[in-house]
């Protein structure tokens, strides 16, 4: 079974430490949430395993299916299968959607090889539908003047086009009212299953609601402190972040 | 015998290859009234022409080189090595089979006759100082339009040609436009006659074999009253470590309610300065639109302009400049506005990469006497790398009180945030690049016919490709 294997991970940006020893598996198939307060390295994590060249891994390791990942530079990492939808996705003016997913699709193709224009705006379609999302959409350029809602579906979509081995969606849920909120967490489910392994990172409970996890982990100060089922992320919601200080003297390994 | 310079490389620069050839008419190296005379002999002229090279030749050489505009690179063409005329001593000819086995391979490498078969309505192609095929589709022959070249142009139809040669940029515009001027040599002579309008282009491409060459092509496009036509120009020449120098002047004239679209794609080697002079004439309710895309070239200097003579005439430019390392591309537009209710549309956008150069330089006049006129300029640049640079010099004069203008000019960077979101999703740094710059020039890109800007896209991966490492 494919997986993901982070052992004992320690990142830090210029002199400041943000992950102190983090570990976690997770398998393709399974949906795991990542709660933490602000601070406690949550996003740190989605970029260190995209390969954002601003963090340095200073210790520790990140294995895909056995072999780590840390050396590849994030295209590669990309198209081995891991995916990441951006908190803040970014604009690329002129570039419009399909153009965009058309080209990522053909940086996936042995050289030489060129994608068929038919075949791929016949997935492109298949994708929307799936996601409810209108025809027109495909022509806008990337991210450019969306709103917040827009840009997490698109993200969405770009993962059901890709359709990578694992996803890290980070905070895909901030800056949603409720309605767009179970737009996009309809869109997860319809993608969840066998042939994915996704890893949520969430600040708060309310997306567990509609995107049911199979495991969560709490994470605080750089380290994931508690790990468990669905029911942990009910338990941090009534008990909120503080209680967590008091728990952080005994660290945890995940799974 | 065939001698690719450099095949290795031969998809990055697809113009950088050369055929060692001894052309029969050489006017030899450097520049004096005896090189007039050689090619008035040999191209067998009227004298008035003698007399209007002459003239020409020295304005150009009273003219100080304009320094102060573009910069000293302009020191680095040596006048006195260059040669001002080569050519097989053959006339144009009319099908392909007839052309001269190298120089048929050279256009064939090139892919002119097979864009010939596929879009143009004519096609003419110059190698080095003279045009070496030249066609028309019969068709388009039938309805009384003339495409040929300007010699042909000036000894087969002086009636129309002498009426406007020289008349929309004369001999002492600028040093440059003198030296063309003194030993023009090429170009096309187009005549589109009243209400008709061409379907397909008319395409010309000027191909530079020859080190220590200048090429000077004069081009003259006269489109009757209610005509159309398009226009698009090609060019290439091998890498040569001294400087090439390509210096055209090119005039068109668009009689009350003809368009004329003038189509540049501009990839010279990087050891070719390009001055040129482009100018056109609007008379009422006509308009003139150059799309003007660069490239290539060591230095180019080049705003194509509009007077817009008559009544509600329009004028645009679309602007599209790539600046990469060792490049400077000076370019820009020009807009007289002579006659009430004229309107003109200037966009720009470049992109400078590593240690290139770009600059904008616009004018725009409006004078006070003048009533609803409107002028609109946008100027964008894009800059690759810390050490990339690029310069705006938009002068623009609006008098009078029932005039407007509007000014948008912006510079922007392609961030590392960006970067790294494609590169997520797959794409490697260059592609990434490739693919924000694209999306910078994409709406201006669209306003080409399909097969340039498929060219184009081909042209600004390449430059991607080597500007990260």
């Amino acid at each position: 079974m494919s997986s993901i294997v982070i052992k004992d991970l320690q990142v830090a940006i210029g002199d400041k430490e943000i992950i102190r020893g983090l570990n976690l598996e997770f398998s393709k198939g399974e949906i795991h949430a990542i709660m933490g307060p602000n601070g406690s390295g949550k996003s740190t994590l989605a970029k260190v395993m995209a390969g954002h060249p601003d963090y340095q891994v200073t210790g520790g390791d990140i294995l895909l299916d056995g072999e780590s990942i840390l050396e590849l530079e994030p295209d590669v990492r990309a198209r081995k299968g891991i995916f990441m939808a951006f908190q803040y996705p970014m604009e690329i003016p002129g570039v419009s959607n399909a153009n965009f997913l058309r080209a990522a699709l053909q940086a996936r193709l042995p050289e030489g090889e060129e994608l068929d224009a038919t075949d791929f705006y016949h997935l492109l379609d298949q994708k929307m539908d799936l996601l409810d999302i209108r025809r027109e959409f495909t022509a806008r350029a990337v991210n450019e003047g969306f709103s917040v809602g827009e840009k997490k579906r698109n993200e969405i979509l770009q993962m059901a086009m890709l359709e990578p081995a694992f996803a890290v969606l980070d905070e895909t849920d901030s800056g949603l009212d409720i309605d767009a909120l179970k737009v996009v967490a309809k869109g997860v489910n319809t993608l969840r299953g066998p042939n994915v392994g996704i890893l949520l990172i969430t600040h708060y409970q309310r997306l567990l609601n509609y995107i049911i996890p199979d495991f969560v982990h709490v994470m605080f100060d750089g380290r994931i402190v508690r790990s468990g089922d669905k029911e942990l992320a009910l338990e941090l919601e009534s008990k909120g972040y503080d209680w967590l200080k008091e728990v952080e003297a005994e660290p945890v390994g995940a799974k | 015998m065939s001698t690719p310079a450099n095949s290795v490389d031969i998809d990055r620069d697809v113009g950088n290859f050369f055929y060692d050839l001894t052309p029969a008419r050489d006017a030899g190296v450097g520049l004096s009234e005896k090189t007039i005379d050689y090619i008035v002999d040999v191209k067998e002229e009227p004298e008035w022409l003698r007399e209007f090279r002459k003239n020409a030749y020295h304005v150009f050489m009273s003219k100080p080189l304009p320094t102060h505009w573009a910069g000293d690179e302009l020191r680095e063409i040596d006048f006195d090595v260059i040669r001002y005329y080569l050519a097989s001593g053959e006339s144009a000819k009319r099908s392909w089979e007839e052309v001269p086995e190298e120089i048929k391979q050279t256009f064939e490498r090139l892919g002119i006759p097979e864009s010939e078969r596929k879009f143009l309505a004519g096609v003419e192609a110059q190698f080095d100082s003279e045009a070496v095929y030249s066609n028309i589709k019969r068709a388009v022959a039938d309805q009384g339009v003339i495409f040929m070249g300007s010699t042909a142009g000036l000894k087969e139809r002086p009636d129309i040609f002498r009426k406007w040669f020289g008349k929309v940029i004369p001999t002492g515009d600028n040093k440059f436009s003198a030296l063309n001027s003194a030993v023009f040599s090429g170009g096309s002579f187009i005549y589109v006659p009243p209400g008709v309008k061409v379907k397909h282009p008319l395409q010309a491409y000027f191909r530079i074999n020859a080190e220590n060459f200048g090429q000077f092509e004069r081009t003259l496009i006269i489109a009757d009253e209610g005509s159309e036509v398009m226009y698009m120009e090609g060019c290439t020449a091998p890498k040569f470590t001294t400087a090439t120098l390509h210096s055209a002047v090119v005039e068109l004239v668009a009689l009350p309610g003809a368009k004329i679209q003038y189509i540049t794609v501009q990839n010279w080697s990087p050891n070719v300065f390009n001055l040129v002079t482009k100018r056109g004439l609007a008379l009422e309710n006509a308009e003139i639109k150059w799309i003007d895309c660069n490239i290539g070239s060591r230095l180019t200097m080049k705003y194509p302009s509009v007077v817009l003579k008559g009544r509600k005439a329009r004028g645009e430019v679309i602007s599209i400049a790539l600046a990469s390392d060792g490049q400077h591309q000076d370019t820009g537009a020009k807009m007289i506005h002579a006659a009430d209710e004229t309107t003109s549309n200037i966009v720009s956008k470049s992109i400078s990469i590593g240690k290139g150069r770009a600059t904008y330089r616009g004018l725009v006049h409006v004078p006070k006497h003048l009533k609803h006129c409107r002028n609109n300029t946008e100027c964008d640049a894009l800059l690759i790398n810390s050490s990339s640079r690029t310069d705006t010099y938009p002068a623009i004069t609006v008098r009078g009180t029932g005039n407007s203008t509007q000014h948008e000019a912006s510079v922007s960077q392609i961030s590392a945030e960006q970067i790294f979101y494609m590169q997520q999703r797959g794409l490697s740094e260059a592609q990434a690049m490739s693919l924000a710059v694209n999306g910078f020039v994409n709406d201006l890109v669209r306003q080409f016919p399909m097969e340039y800007s498929v060219e184009l896209k081909r042209l600004i991966d390449l430059e991607m490709e080597g500007s990260v490492g």
